[in-house]
C-alpha cells in the first residue's frame, strides 16, 4: 500500500507551512495533496508559496495534486475553483463544483469529502475521468470491499482515510468566529491559534469534537492500525495521513513501517502513545458500532474523564 | 405565479391533511433507508404511496418522492427500486442526492422528473447548472446556508427551478456533508436516513432537570419548566476554550415567513416546509400559515401574522443563513 | 385553535379522585375490549409499529393516580391499568389532555416535547414509533367508544361522560372545519 498524505485542514503561518512541505520532500509517502479545502480566506496568506513547494515535492519524485475546497459560495470561491487546473499539477476534487469547471477529458482525483457510497457512483466518475477515489471517511469496511472491488475492475485506485482527525461536517458559519463573537465576514482569523483544531467538550467535560473554522473534526485522531491487514485484503491501494503539526514526518515513518511489515499490528499504537499518553484514538466507522469507537487498548485519560 | 407550498408528509394522514390544508406539493418516502427521515412508525409502503398520489391528484396537489440517501455499496438495487415504484406510483417528481443513482434515473426512467435534493449541497450556480445539463435536473433544493442576496445570484445564472426551506428544522452544517451523527451513534443521514436517531437517544430526569445523551454523550441539559430541544447534536450545549454554549447553533427554528416577499424577488419557485416526522396537526397548521402568506402575497395584500411559535424547537426561531449575520 | 396556546388543562380532582378508590380490573378489561376494537379497524396502525409491536408502554397521566400499560401484543392489543409506576419499553408522561390530544391529532407530539408538557423515557425510538402510528390512524375514541356494547361498555361510558363533562379534553377528533 501506498501513502498519500491529504490537505492541511488548518491554518498555519506561512512559514510553517512551508517547512511542512518542505520536510515532506524526504517523507516515507507517494503522495501529497495540497491547497486550501476549508476556508477560502486562508488561501492569500499563503498561496504565492504554493508552486514552490510544488516543485520540491515534484523534484523529490512525489507524486502531487491540488485539492479544490469543500464548499463553495462565494464568487470569489467560484473563480477559484474554475483557476485550480491552471497550474499544470492533478486536481483532487472535494466538491462537484470543481468538476463542473474542469475540461472534459481532464483526469483528476476524488477526494474524501465526495460522497462516494456504492458502484455507481464510483463507476460514473470515473466515466468522467476519475483515476483515485479517497473514499468518504464514514464508510464501514463492508462498503470500502465492494467499492475496492469494483474500483479495480475499472482500474482505478482506492484510499481509505488513515489517521488524523476526522472531517465529520463543513457548514456556512464559521465557529471559530462565533465562539469570538465574530461574524465570518470579520472573523480576524480566529483559527490561526488552534494549529490542530480547538477541542469542544460535552456538558460533562468528556472531549468529543473540535473545532476548525467553519468545519467539525472528530477530537479523536483515527487510527488504521488495527485494520491495516483487512484494507490490504480488501483491495485498498493507499492510505491516507492528515496533517497535524506535530510529529508529521514521524507519523509518516511509523505507517511506511507498518505497511512493510516491520512493525506488527499493535506496535503503531504503541508508538504514538509513547509518544503522546493521552491521545484518543479512533477506528470505528471502519469496524466499530460508531465512528468514535477504538478497537486498540483502552486509553486511560478518556476513561477518567468520563 | 403564486410560490408554490412544499409539505412534508410522513404518514397517509399527514398528506391528506397536507393537501386539504391547501400544500400544493407533497413530498414524501418510502418506508424505509431509501429516504432521509428513516424513522420508526413514518413513511408510506408502495400501496400507500399509490393512494397516497392518487388523492393528491385528485385534489389538484403534486407528489414528489424523496429518495435521498446514499445507495449502500452492494445494495444499489434497493434504491433503484425505490425509483422505479415512484414512477409507478404515478409521482410528479423523485428528490435525489446520489450521482450513482441520478445517473440511473436519467437513463432508466428519463420520464420521471428528478429534483436535486438539499442533501447534494449544491450551493452555486456553476455545480447547479452542472447537475442540470449532465442529469437534466429540474429543480434544486438550495441548501440552507445561503443568504437572500446569494439566492437571487443563483437564480439570475440558472434556468433550474429554485425550492427553498421556510419552516422547520435547521441544519447548520452542509447536508449530505455531515458524519458528526454515525460518528456518535453509527447512524448517518447518508447512509441510514436518520440524524440523531431516536434509538441513541437517552432522556435522564436529574432532579427536574431533563439531561439528553446522544450514544452516550451529554448533548444538553435543561432545567425545569425550560423549553426542549431535538436531542439533535448539532445543537448541543459544549464547551471549547473558555467558553461553554451552543458553540454551533442555539435550539431554534427556521421560520422565513417575514422573508417570503423577498424570497419571491429573489427569483424563488417554491417554499419546503420541513418536518416529515412532526404530526398532521402540525403539517396543516404550518401548512395553512404559509398558503395564505403565499396568497396574500399574491393578491397584493400584506402579509397575515404569523402564529407558529409554539410548534417550534425550544420555542424560538431564526431566518437562519438568509440573514449574512447568521454566518 | 388546535394548538395548545394557552396551558393545557389538568385533570380535576374529582376524576383523579375517583380514580384513587375506583377497581381498576373492570376498567382494564373494557380498556382492552375498546382497543382491540380499534385494533381491528386499524390494522395498520400496529404494522407501523415494526419492530415495536409486542413491546410494553407506559403512558402515564400526571394528572391522574394511574398509569396505562398498552401491550399491542401483536395487533390484539391489552390495557392494563395500574396504581404503581409500571415498566415497559418506553414511558411517556404528560397530563391526561396532552396524551389524548396527541390521540386525536390535536397537538404535535414534537411540540409537547419542546414545552415540557410531554416526558418521554426509555427507548425513545420506540415511543416515536407508536406516536407516528397513532398520528396516522386519524382515532376517534368517543365515537369508538359510544359504538361499544356489552357490560365491559359501562365503565368506560361512565369514565368518559364523566372526563367530558368535567373537563376541556379532547375526546373527540377536531373536526375537519376546524382543522382547515
Amino acid at each position: 500500500m501506498e501513502l498519500t498524505v491529504g490537505p492541511n485542514q488548518f491554518f498555519w503561518p506561512a512559514e510553517n507551512w512551508m517547512s511542512f512541505y518542505g520536510d515532506l520532500a524526504h517523507a516515507s509517502v507517494d503522495r501529497i495533496v495540497l491547497g486550501e479545502l476549508v476556508c477560502s480566506k486562508r488561501l492569500p496568506f499563503y498561496q504565492d508559496r504554493i508552486p514552490d513547494a510544488i516543485t520540491r515535492l515534484v523534484e523529490a519524485g512525489k507524486q502531487v495534486a491540488l485539492t479544490s475546497l469543500a464548499l463553495v459560495t462565494l464568487k470569489r470561491e467560484r473563480k477559484l475553483t474554475a483557476d485550480l487546473a491552471d497550474l499544470g499539477v492533478t486536481v483532487e476534487i472535494n466538491d462537484l463544483t470543481a468538476l463542473a469547471h474542469l475540461p472534459q477529458n481532464t483526469a483528476f482525483d476524488v477526494g474524501p469529502l465526495i460522497n462516494v457510497y456504492n458502484e455507481g457512483t464510483l463507476a460514473w466518475l470515473v466515466s468522467r475521468g476519475a483515476r483515485r477515489i479517497c473514499l468518504p471517511p464514514e464508510l464501514p469496511i463492508a462498503s470500502v470491499r465492494v467499492l475496492a472491488q469494483a474500483a479495480a475492475s475499472l482500474g482505478v485506485a482506492v484510499e481509505v482515510w488513515g489517521h488524523g482527525r476526522l472531517p465529520l461536517a463543513i457548514s456556512g458559519r464559521c465557529y471559530h468566529a462565533r465562539l469570538h463573537g465574530r461574524s465570518k465576514d470579520n472573523c480576524q482569523f480566529a483559527c490561526e491559534n488552534d494549529p490542530d483544531g480547538l477541542d469542544v467538550l460535552t456538558g460533562d467535560g468528556q472531549p468529543f469534537m473540535a473545532m476548525n473554522g467553519v468545519q467539525t473534526l472528530s477530537d479523536s485522531y483515527a487510527c488504521t492500525d488495527h485494520q491495516i491487514e483487512l484494507l490490504q485484503s480488501a483491495g485498498v491501494s493507499a492510505l491516507r495521513l492528515s496533517p497535524q503539526s506535530q510529529g508529521f514526518p514521524r507519523l509518516c515513518a511509523l505507517y511506511r513501517q507498518r505497511l512493510d511489515g516491520q512493525l506488527d499490528r499493535g506496535d503503531l499504537e504503541h508508538a504514538l502513545r509513547a509518544a503522546d499518553p493521552g491521545i484518543r484514538l479512533s477506528d470505528g466507522f471502519l469496524t466499530g458500532e460508531s465512528g468514535a469507537e477504538w478497537s486498540g487498548s483502552a486509553c486511560a485519560p478518556i476513561e477518567a474523564a468520563r | 405565479m403564486v410560490m408554490e407550498i412544499v409539505c412534508p408528509a410522513g404518514t397517509p394522514a399527514a398528506l391528506r391533511a397536507a393537501v386539504k390544508a391547501g400544500a400544493h406539493t407533497v413530498y414524501c418516502g418510502f418506508n424505509d433507508e431509501t429516504n432521509a427521515r428513516n424513522f420508526p412508525g413514518l413513511n408510506f409502503d408502495r400501496a400507500e404511496m399509490r393512494a397516497g398520489v392518487a388523492f393528491a391528484h385528485d385534489h389538484g396537489a403534486k407528489v414528489l418522492v424523496a429518495i435521498n440517501t446514499f445507495p449502500r455499496a452492494g445494495s444499489e438495487a434497493i434504491w433503484h427500486r425505490a425509483v422505479a415504484d415512484a414512477e409507478t406510483c404515478g409521482a410528479d417528481a423523485v428528490i435525489l442526492a446520489d450521482i450513482g443513482l441520478l445517473d440511473y434515473a436519467a437513463c432508466s426512467h428519463p420520464g420521471l422528473r428528478r429534483h436535486l435534493s438539499v442533501q447534494a449541497a449544491a450551493a452555486n450556480a456553476d455545480v447547479i447548472n452542472f447537475y442540470a445539463e449532465t442529469f437534466d435536473v429540474k429543480r434544486v433544493v438550495l441548501p440552507r446556508v445561503l443568504s437572500v442576496p446569494e439566492i437571487a445570484a443563483i437564480n439570475a445564472e440558472t434556468e433550474v427551478e429554485t425550492e427553498v426551506f421556510v419552516f422547520g428544522g435547521l441544519c447548520v452544517m452542509a447536508e449530505g456533508r455531515c458524519s458528526l451523527s454515525s460518528y456518535a451513534t453509527g447512524l448517518s443521514p447518508n447512509m441510514n436516513g436518520v440524524c440523531s436517531p431516536a434509538s441513541h437517544v437517552e432522556y435522564q430526569n436529574d432532579q427536574g432537570a431533563l439531561n439528553t445523551r446522544l450514544g452516550g454523550y451529554l448533548i444538553h441539559r435543561v432545567e425545569r419548566n425550560q423549553p426542549a430541544p431535538y436531542p439533535t447534536l448539532c445543537k448541543g450545549c459544549f464547551s471549547a476554550g473558555e467558553k461553554t454554549g451552543h458553540l454551533f447553533e442555539d435550539p431554534v427554528s427556521l421560520n422565513a415567513e417575514r422573508l417570503i416577499p423577498q424570497l419571491q424577488k429573489a427569483g424563488v419557485t417554491a417554499l419546503k416546509i420541513e418536518g416529515r416526522q412532526r404530526s398532521k396537526s402540525y403539517v396543516a397548521q404550518v401548512v395553512r400559515n404559509f398558503r395564505a402568506a403565499v396568497d396574500a402575497l399574491e393578491a397584493g395584500r400584506p402579509l397575515p401574522e404569523g402564529m407558529l411559535a409554539r410548534l417550534s424547537e425550544g420555542q424560538a426561531m431564526t431566518t437562519g443563513a438568509y440573514k449574512k449575520t447568521w454566518r | 385553535m388546535p394548538v395548545p396556546e394557552n396551558p393545557i388543562p389538568r385533570c380535576p380532582a374529582a376524576l383523579a379522585a375517583t380514580l384513587r378508590i375506583a377497581p381498576l380490573a373492570p376498567l382494564s378489561l373494557s380498556l382492552t375490549v375498546f382497543t382491540r376494537q380499534l385494533a381491528k379497524k386499524n390494522p395498520e396502525m400496529f404494522q407501523r409499529l415494526g419492530p415495536y409491536g409486542r413491546s410494553v408502554f407506559v403512558l402515564d397521566p400526571t394528572d391522574l393516580p394511574v398509569v396505562l400499560l398498552l401491550d399491542p401484543n401483536g395487533g390484539a392489543p391489552k390495557v392494563t391499568l395500574t396504581r404503581r409506576s409500571g415498566t415497559g419499553v418506553a414511558r411517556v408522561s404528560g397530563p391526561l389532555a396532552a396524551l389524548l390530544g396527541l390521540v386525536h391529532g390535536a397537538f404535535d407530539g414534537d411540540a409537547l416535547f419542546f414545552s415540557r408538557d410531554l416526558v418521554i423515557e426509555g427507548d425513545t425510538a420506540a415511543a416515536l414509533a407508536l406516536r407516528n402510528a397513532i398520528d396516522d390512524a386519524e382515532l376517534d375514541l368517543a365515537h369508538e367508544a359510544a359504538t361499544l356494547s356489552g357490560p365491559l361498555a359501562r365503565p368506560l361510558k361512565q369514565l368518559i361522560t364523566l372526563v367530558e363533562r368535567r373537563t376541556g379534553l379532547y375526546l373527540t377528533r377536531p373536526e375537519d372545519a376546524v382543522l382547515w
